[in-house]
């Protein structure tokens, strides 16, 4: 098991993934001998798990549920929150407006909860490299251990610093940067000399309008080409039969019952398939500016 | 970072060179080819010029089509030593504020006067340039310039430029899939360096193209397809290295069900091949037949061959170079075939293990049946992500995996998409948004549960009963 290659069975110090039901997933240390309790029951990673495959159903006394092989949009829904983080939606988005694909050379701040450095972790693998700087110390020491258990650390390195002040530690080898952070404007001179000589792509993630102005502002004063703000969201729909009734007018004066054979005589409700949306659902996360750096 | 000539050659344009063309927000993907017209925006241009030049180049087209690199000018803007005024009250839109004529400026442009000498003449004619605002003016320069500047950008291809041209060009050519519903795709579909990806679509090449990227050249991607071979024009847009075409495979799905039931004969030869093998040997006892010279005694089929054909002597040496090309035609068309074969065999056997780690459908066709027949082929524990255009039929494949089970974290799902203007004290969504970018379904697969009676509904997980119990995680 790693996050950037997938295996059939699972072993012993395995990160896997409990899918207990529709936005109920939790992850899972495997380990020999060790316990875990969820709300079916205790599974004992002995037998329940280990040699067990990847996608098998898990039985225990109170119900079942499914183990799965970790992926990065699962991690983003259960992993442990530090912060607020970023979702699949606009981690996708992202992905595909920076260009990143297999050896993709990536740099971000801050890194947080580490929810969107395991999806470009993901995407860069085997031959790209993630630079990665977080100011909390606590945070920055937790994401290390997480990326070296989910065993992909070997394709990124954290740094405990302020971007702001001191840069990503590397200089013109980044093809993309991305920056979600209170102030961007002030990581702007520095994702530039971070980023290589013949360009690459930026990303800017903040929530409030006044930030992406100023950062806009920035960028454009730092000679950045491209710049545009969008934002997306995910609607999700909810697929259910309805059964709605037919009104009942009396009977129909013109026709005869040969007439219409067709017509079932009961023939109260019609069933519908159809999907209905939440009373309320995400509104905005948060604004995401993009921008090319030309040759300098 | 040493900055040396070896470094810069992967950014400079070459001939042969896929490339995207772009003036605004207005994409086009064309071959870089010696001497060929192509036509963008309404114009013909010669791209030789461009190679040897960097990519990101913004070229200027020069009056006759060829390309020269564009200069920034540092001249004096426009709006320099130009008055403002405060607001709109007193300007009256009478059509008659611009003092050159259609006629007037049509000759300006074919002096050859430059985009931006263009924009100051209208500029310097317009009879209320000065009480507009700041902000009007600078949008007034902006819209010209979108309409006189005469300049081209030449990009690499990517899966973000392409995706946005083909929306915006040929949208029924994707089954108007946005890009970021592709984008959305891509990621769902946990697609990676290394997976083994299953394909069916009908978007020109477009997502099959994007899957091939995000895999690097690692891994395999296995088209499958309808009707008589995989349209894949979109994918050559990308330019990708020859090697990645060495992990791209295709299958016609009119095999699918004998693969799945395990009667799917790789070996046969095709029927036409063989008709071909003995009309060749046909031919080549005759050549022997019209040689003078008496030849070395072959197999013992064309022996019999040659007695068997009888006396034909006396023809013609013409007839032989005919004879000659034909076998040659007909030798080819059999080692392709041949080919042909052996490359299904090989996709049969990546298919034949029903571990692949992904599957990818965004076609026209109801994507239902699809679905249905291609999860068959995906290992447990690996995601499916399944576009349409319309929501209805992904109603349906909803419904059924619920019957059918082996799935979990079933999602039906669209994106909102919305760009803003951002300009001091001028920041603002734009006026118009794209209305939708089609919907997706996704989900994961998991172990079939065998032991479960068919067609019973996946039951509400059991009511959990106590609850105060320690996380006794290792």
């Amino acid at each position: 098991m790693s996050f950037v290659e997938y295996s059939d069975f699972i072993q012993d110090g395995d990160v896997a993934i409990i899918y207990l039901s529709h936005n109920n997933v939790m992850p899972v240390k495997v380990q020999q001998g060790a316990q875990t309790q969820t709300r079916y029951g205790v599974i004992r990673h002995s037998t329940d798990l280990i040699g067990q495959r990847y996608g098998s159903k898990v039985t225990c006394s109170k119900g079942w549920f499914h183990v799965l092989h970790p992926t990065p949009e699962l991690w983003t829904v259960a992993l442990p929150h530090r912060t607020q983080i970023l979702y699949t939606t606009d981690i996708a988005f992202i992905t595909m407006m920076l260009e990143l694909k297999p050896g993709s050379i990536v740099c971000e701040s801050g890194t947080g909860s580490g929810s969107l450095s395991h999806a470009i972790l993901r995407t860069i693998a085997p031959t790209g490299h993630l630079h990665t700087v977080e100011f909390h110390q606590q945070r920055a020491e937790k994401v290390a251990e997480e990326f070296k258990e989910h065993r992909v650390d070997h394709l990124v390195t954290v740094r405990n610093q302020d971007v702001c002040k001191d840069g990503f530690g590397v200089t013109g080898v980044a093809d993309a940067v991305f920056l979600d952070i209170p102030s961007p404007w002030d990581a702007v001179g520095h994702a530039k000399v971070a980023m290589k000589k013949h360009g690459g792509r930026l990303c800017s993630f903040s929530p409030c309008i006044e930030q992406v102005q100023k950062t806009c502002e920035a960028l454009q004063d730092q000679g950045f080409e491209d710049i545009s703000t969008t934002e997306v969201l995910l609607r999700e729909y909810d697929v259910r039969t309805v059964s709605l009734p037919l009104p009942d007018f009396g009977p129909d004066p013109e026709t005869t019952e040969e007439a219409t054979p067709a017509a079932p005589p009961n023939h109260a409700s019609i069933s519908l398939k159809t999907t209905t949306l939440p009373r309320e659902m995400p509104g905005h996360t948060g604004y995401l500016t993009f921008a090319t750096k030309p040759r300098t | 970072m040493a900055d040396n000539g070896d470094d810069d050659n992967q950014y400079r344009i070459k001939e042969g060179d896929y490339v995207v063309l772009k003036r605004g927000e207005i994409f086009k993907a064309v071959q870089i080819q010696p001497r060929k017209k192509v036509i963008f925006e309404k114009q013909w241009i010669f791209l030789d010029n461009a190679v040897g030049q960097l990519y990101s180049t913004t070229f200027e087209i020069l009056s006759g089509g060829n390309l020269k690199p564009h200069e920034l000018k540092d001249t004096a803007s426009p709006l320099d030593a130009v008055e403002t005024g405060t607001d709109n009250r007193n300007i009256v839109d009478d059509g008659k504020s611009q003092k050159l004529t259609r006629d007037d400026i049509e000759a300006l442009k074919e002096k050859g006067l430059k985009g931006q000498d263009i924009i100051k003449k209208l500029v310097d004619n317009h009879a209320t340039f000065g009480d507009k605002t700041e902000y009007s003016q600078v949008k007034y320069i902006k819209k010209k310039k979108k309409k006189y500047e005469n300049t081209v950008m030449i990009l690499k291809p990517s899966c973000r430029i392409l995706a946005m041209m083909y929306h915006g060009r040929e949208p029924g050519k994707i089954c108007h899939l946005r890009y970021d519903t592709l984008a959305q795709m891509l990621t769902l579909a946990n697609i990676h360096a290394g997976s083994k990806v299953l394909v069916f679509e009908t978007c020109a090449g477009l997502v099959l193209g994007s899957i091939m990227e995000r895999m690097g050249g690692y891994g395999s991607v296995i088209q499958m397809y309808p009707g008589g071979g995989p349209v894949r024009a979109g994918v050559e847009n990308f330019g990708f290295p020859a090697h990645f075409h060495d992990t791209l495979h295709e299958f016609p799905i009119c095999h699918v069900n004998a693969l799945l039931a395990g009667t799917l004969d790789t070996s046969a030869k095709d029927p036409t091949a063989e008709n071909t093998h003995e009309k060749q040997l046909n031919l080549a006892a005759e050549k022997k037949q019209n040689q003078p010279e008496a030849e070395e005694q072959g197999t013992p089929e064309e022996e019999s061959m040659v007695t068997n054909t009888g006396d034909d002597a006396g023809q013609d040496v013409e007839k032989t170079e005919k004879d000659k090309l034909k076998e040659a035609k007909a030798q080819v068309k059999k080692l392709r075939l041949e080919e042909k074969q052996r490359k299904l065999a090989a996709t049969a056997a990546l298919l034949k293990g029903r571990n692949a780690d992904g599957l990818v459908i965004a076609s026209r066709f109801h994507p239902c049946p699809v679905l249905l027949g291609l999860l068959k082929f995906l290992s447990p524990s690996r995601p499916f992500v399944v576009y349409s255009q319309y929501i209805e039929p992904l109603i349906e494949c909803f419904k059924k995996l619920k019957e059918c089970g082996g799935t979990v974290n079933l999602r039906l799902t669209d994106t909102w998409l919305r760009h803003y203007q951002v300009l001091p004290d001028r920041t603002h969504p734009l006026l118009l948004m794209s209305g939708g970018g089609g919907y997706l379904l996704s989900g994961t697969t998991v172990a079939t549960d065998h032991s479960k009676p068919a067609g019973s509904k996946q039951a509400e997980e059991p009511a959990p009963k106590r609850q105060k119990l320690e996380d006794t995680e290792g």
